[in-house]
């Protein structure tokens, strides 16, 4: 049960770098969503998987799989709703200068 | 196990660093509600791995289900308003 939970903390870990670097590197509001919704949940599921299995069958695992539940809904409802106000006040989308 | 979970505390408090240059810098003010987002999402993982580190999951997970939440109810309202205020 131990190593499994640490395998999965550490892939979630990987995930949540990841999704840092792009909020970092990215160019603009629409390309930087991406990182911080889609990649950002797949960590948020690996690791709190990971501290439930640690946690072992009980009411706490439970309670941290309803937190994930709830994690799951309001990450795209946020980043949905942040990108629709940019693209009605008018932001445009980065494109690469064609030479 | 314990000594792991404090590593990951630690990895984790440096992501939040990344997330807040993006709120402190962002060009527009829709970056920084993303940013705070992201540092909202940090902060529930960073609760629940605080509770499995001092083994009392069980209070530690229901403050991390207000904070949530707290988090759902606030982006929603910065959103909605900027979407009829347009770019200031």
């Amino acid at each position: 049960m131990g190593l499994f939970s640490i395998i999965f903390i550490l892939a979630g870990l990987f995930f949540l770098i990841v999704a840092a670097i792009g909020v970092i590197r990215l160019p603009d509001v629409f390309s930087r969503s991406h990182a911080v919704s889609l990649t950002d949940s797949l960590g948020a599921f690996l690791m709190l998987i990971g501290i439930a299995l640690h946690e072992g069958l009980s009411e706490n695992a439970l309670k941290i799989l309803a937190v994930l539940a709830l994690l799951y809904i309001q990450n795209p409802v946020i980043e949905h709703a942040t990108i629709r106000a940019a693209l009605r006040a008018g932001l445009k989308p980065w494109k690469r200068e064609t030479p | 196990m314990k000594i792991f979970l404090l590593c990951v505390l630690v990895a984790l408090a440096f992501l939040i660093g990344a997330y807040l240059y993006r709120v402190l810098q962002g060009p527009t003010i829709f970056d920084r509600v993303l940013g705070l987002s992201g540092i909202s999402t940090k902060a529930i993982i960073l609760l629940i791995v605080i509770g499995a580190y001092f083994e009392r999951v069980d209070i530690f997970v229901d403050i991390s289900t207000g904070y949530a939440l707290l988090n759902l109810m606030g982006a929603l309202a910065v959103a909605k308003y900027l979407e009829q205020k347009g770019l200031p």
